[in-house]
């Protein structure tokens, strides 16, 4: 109901005033939240491939498991470079703060670095499994592993292009807010990119190797 | 590969139907009117004004009124292919084997599935909730106006791929959810499927991003002091519609990816062999799917809860329980999808879960319908035409749910499952529901969008072919599925059957009349639209903001942002003599027009194409090609402009001198 | 709407955008560590020989090590955004879990029914 007791026309007998907001008035930006609601769509697709490889997981086709084919060493050095990464960013994020964009450029460097590192370890693994016969054409359970770990590649991939281009766009006109306002929304998708990869690394790694 | 084949990749003059009579027809009709369309808007110098004033329009009345444009473009396209399958299934008996082989057949019912569900309620949904959302709730746009108007064009040029798939080529015959292994390359190796993954990709990009759009604007955009429980009840159904969207339509992506992996890379995700399993897709698929009927639904349920009070005279009944009813209908929505493969085979536990979850979410609904009957009961009811659609909406949707709860049990189920019980269970509810909620809105809000009513006596006519042709086209499928009859079939065996065809072939007919008169409706309102003007911007005496502006409102809506002190805002305003400001307008802040999101789009179409055919080199380089174009786009950080006061307060006073005319 | 850099005011942090300080990511990043390495112990050195009690426990500390990004690296907290994202994060993850446990649920019942030599003991994981 109403929030208002009395009648809304003022002392006065303004009738125009009472309903309407500040000339100045201005919606709230809703950039990070829009962002973080496209995150939470990433995570259903995402969702849906830890599914599909839950399923299809052990549906090995006569062919070889992830016993046989995962390289848990490669894996905890992949792991790393990207933790690392998500740290250096969060450097990045601290400097952006303090708006030193010298400072900022650096980290984001750094943090593109690891993350090209984490690329290649990942196409190496790739390269490997295809060479020895295990590609995605040989079971659904390699369909499956190569989807799910394939997509975080691909998302990995999307956020460095993105980050050299923001790396530009800071370069040329500075630490403005608009670009403040990128930078968080490409920081929000590097650190969900790292949970996706804690989910990755259990459920189809570590789980996977187990007997 | 030759330098052919890698440009071309699988297309050639083969792909053209020209040995299909329909077709060959069909194109040469389409063509035609094309030209003339063209030649019309060349003859009438109307480009510049087309791609400056609208293709290029960042605001969401215009991008609603495209979006509304396209839905009832491709209705007539998506009727056309019902009426061909009712005269099929109503000539076909015995030794007559009616006009239509089996293998084009498959494609009219697959591409009208696809139409109506993606390319017809999608985008009229879609539209009402862009063109109305910011009006009630007091902004002048959507969060990210950009994002809105690419929105449009990826649903856009996702009809256009389908379209396309008329003379290039073929359609699927897999029926509009395409499962494997019937869709999987070994058993549909043409371009059919592969323009029903990528149209769907394409449109679904949009579809989703759209959905981030209109949460982030109902979250962060509403006037001061319209806090969520004194939303209009369409708000909050716009609302959880698109968190719907946002939860949903991932999952469509990633199976269809998963579909067009099988298809592409040879994976085995879906196939017989391999270790793939094909009912994981029918079991992510309408995890998608259940949600996306509610999708379609919610938003007309919010309409009606405006239209019935402002019709009725009377402030809607259990404003609370609607809201709630919606939320937990939003939630109990990802919570049934199993029932619409009860057989399958998952057994008697799982069936019996589902079936009791499919059964509770009936009950939001009903709360929901008694809230109308409540708030019509000891109203002034005026019988205009939004009010018919929704009296026959109750009705007729109110038969759909029931038979929605037969289905719901999984014995009674395994009977009817598939069969024309089915078929006639969801056209009921969806036609009902949705459409008849559609032409509801559509009349409502047509005065303030258009700035003129439509004709009413067209619009009644429309109304009563309607109601009438949808139970004489429904009716018979309920009896005929009762006795057995399977879905998608072209060709009966049984002549005693054939009665309850052509009785539904003439209901198809009595439907096309409803269309019929409705298009003259639009025709006879624009010639008519002085006599049908609204002077006022609020010709239904109506209870929400958007009635508070001119009609059509201005580009920026509001010149000084409303404050809400209670539900029902506008009519709080009138009931407390609100006078309209006259001076003291300052600049508005707005965004520009851009070519970015047509252009983008375009490319993603392009690509799309490319990849159906096969033609890679094309693929690859209109992939680059989109990609450089959306990096080039966030490199423009001059996206905004002001309005100056003055222009402001010469449309306001356009308006103060047209409602003293309207009250002499 | 995207603001024009006229409104581009100066402060410390602005509305909506979360503060971050090196106390906070330094902290996440060590948790984070210990939560990778313990797991990865666990299996490579073949700690438990219980293949459920392993995966229960990597599990547990997958979810840990989430929360710990949720709340060190992307600022999560119940009044970000109004609520909105807690709000917007809690329903996704009730329809990632209703995916997931939905799926394997419904998944395991239809191989067993309609696949019954595809279903043996370790046909899912």
């Amino acid at each position: 109901m109403s929030d208002l007791a009395l009648p809304v026309v003022s002392p006065s007998g303004d009738r125009t005033a009472p309903f309407l907001a500040r000339a100045d008035h201005h919606p709230e930006n809703g950039t990070l939240l829009g962002f973080w609601l496209y995150l939470m769509s990433d995570c259903l697709v995402f969702a849906c491939l830890f599914a599909t490889y839950g399923v299809l997981g052990r549906s090995y086709a006569g062919g070889a498991g992830g016993a046989q084919l995962f390289e848990l060493p490669l894996v905890a050095l992949n792991t790393s470079l990207l933790l690392l990464s998500s740290i250096t960013y969060g450097f990045a994020m601290l400097e952006m703060q303090r708006r030193r964009v010298r400072a900022t450029l650096v980290w984001l460097v750094i943090t593109g670095l690891f993350g090209l590192g984490f690329l290649g370890v990942e196409l190496y693994e790739f390269a490997h499994l295809i060479a020895e016969g295990h590609g995605p054409q040989r079971s659904a359970f390699l369909s499956s592993f190569f989807a799910l770990v394939g997509t975080h590649g691909l998302h990995v991939t999307f956020g460095i292009v993105w980050l050299v281009t923001l790396m530009a766009q800071v370069g040329r006109h500075g630490l403005i807010a608009e670009n403040r306002r990128r930078l968080a929304c490409l920081s929000m998708f590097w650190h969900f990119l790292d949970v996706v990869w804690i989910g990755v690394f259990t459920f189809v790694y570590l789980m996977g190797v187990l007997p | 590969m030759n330098l052919s084949q890698l440009v071309f990749g699988r297309l050639s003059w083969d792909a053209l139907p020209l040995h299909v009579p329909i077709l060959l027809g069909t194109f040469i009709a389409v063509a035609v009117l094309g030209v003339a369309l063209l030649g019309a808007i060349t003859h009438f110098r109307l480009w510049g004004t087309l791609w400056r004033d609208w293709f290029t329009s960042i605001d969401h009345k215009k991008i609603g009124i495209m979006y509304m444009v396209l839905g009832l473009v491709m209705l007539l396209r998506g009727f056309a292919d019902a009426l061909m399958m009712r005269l099929q299934q109503a000539m076909a008996f015995g030794d007559n084997a009616g006009y239509l082989p089996p293998e084009h057949y498959d494609q009219i019912f697959t591409a009208h599935g696809v139409i109506m569900i993606f390319f017809v309620a999608m985008p009229l949904v879609t539209g009402l909730m862009n063109y109305l959302v910011p009006l009630q709730i007091g902004a002048r746009d959507v969060a990210f106006p950009f994002l809105n108007n690419f929105s449009f064009w990826m649903t856009t040029f996702g009809a256009v791929l389908v379209m396309a798939s008329l003379f290039i080529g073929e359609f699927a015959k897999t029926g509009w959810l395409a499962y494997p292994p019937l869709s999987g390359i070994d058993y549909s190796p043409d371009v059919g499927v592969d323009y029903y993954i990528w149209a769907l990709q394409i449109a679904g990009v949009g579809t989703l991003l759209s959905g981030v759009n209109l949460v982030a604007t109902i979250v962060k955009m509403r006037a001061p002091g319209m806090n969520l429980m004194k939303m209009p009840v369409f708000t909050w159904t716009a609302l959880c519609t698109n968190v719907l969207i946002v939860a949903a339509f991932p999952v469509l992506t990633a199976v269809l990816a998963l579909l067009s992996l099988d298809r592409y890379a040879g994976t085995h995700f879906f196939t017989n062999d391999g270790g793939g399993n094909a009912m994981m897709y029918v079991n992510l698929i309408w995890i998608w799917g259940h949600p996306e009927v509610y999708i379609l639904i919610l938003p007309l349920f919010g309409a009606f809860s405006e239209i019935v009070p402002t019709f009725t005279g009377k402030r809607l009944f259990g404003y609370t329980s609607m809201v709630y009813a919606t939320i937990v209908i939003t939630i109990l929505s990802y919570l049934v999808w199993l029932h619409h493969f009860f057989t399958m085979g998952s057994g008697a536990s799982v069936n019996s879960f589902f079936g009791i979850t499919t059964m509770i979410i009936s009950i939001p609904t009903g709360a929901k319908i008694f809230n109308w009957l409540f708030t019509m009961y000891r109203g002034r009811i005026r019988f205009e035409v939004p009010m018919l659609w929704t009296l026959g909406f109750m009705t007729t949707f109110v038969i759909g749910g029931m038979t929605g709860v037969m289905l719901a049990v999984p014995p009674a189920d395994f009977v009817l499952h598939n069969s024309l019980f089915l078929i006639a269970h969801f056209h009921n509810v969806i036609i009902g529901g949705v459409l008849f909620g559609l032409f509801a809105a559509i009349n409502y809000w047509a005065p303030k969008a258009l700035g003129f009513r439509l004709d009413p006596f067209w619009g009644k006519c429309s109304f009563w072919f309607w109601l009438v042709g949808f139970v004489l086209a429904f009716a018979p499928l309920y009896v005929l599925g009762f006795m057995g009859v399977t879905r998608r079939l072209s060709h009966f065996d049984d002549p005693s059957l054939q009665v309850w065809f052509v009785m539904a072939l003439v209901g198809a007919l009595l439907i096309l009349c409803g269309i019929a008169c409705m298009l003259i409706q639009f025709w006879v309102s624009w010639r008519r639209r002085e006599q049908l003007r609204d002077v006022t911007g609020d010709p239904w005496d109506g209870r929400t903001l958007e009635w508070s502006t001119s009609s059509p409102p201005p580009d920026y809506n509001f010149a000084f942002t409303p404050r809400v002190h209670d539900t029902d805002a506008w009519y709080d305003m009138k009931r407390r003599g609100y006078e309209r400001p006259t001076k003291g307008f300052t600049d508005i802040h707005m965004p520009k027009n851009t070519g970015a999101g047509f252009i983008i789009a375009a490319l993603c179409a392009l690509c799309g194409f490319a990849l159906i055919w096969h033609m890679w080199l094309v693929a690859g380089v209109s992939f680059a090609a989109m990609l450089v174009a959306v990096i080039m786009h966030t490199f423009n950080y001059n996206r905004d402009f002001h309005i100056p006061a003055e222009d402001v307060t010469r449309t306001e006073d356009a308006r103060t001198q047209a409602l003293a005319a309207a009250h002499v | 709407m995207s603001n024009a850099s006229h409104h581009d005011t100066e402060h410390d942090h602005e509305s909506g955008a979360p503060h971050s300080t090196l106390r906070g990511y330094l902290t996440g990043f060590v948790l984070s560590v210990v939560l990778t390495a313990i797991p990865f112990w666990l299996v490579m050195g073949k700690v438990f020989p219980s293949s459920t009690l392993t995966a229960a426990i990597l599990l547990a500390f997958a979810a840990v090590q989430i929360v710990v990004h949720m709340i060190y690296f992307l600022h999560m907290d119940a009044k970000s955004e109004g609520g909105w994202n807690l709000l917007a994060l809690i329903f996704t993850l009730v329809l990632v879990v209703i995916t997931l446990a939905g799926s394997i649920w419904v998944m395991y019942h239809l191989n067993v029914n309609m696949m019954p030599a595809m279903s043996g003991p370790s046909s899912m994981p």
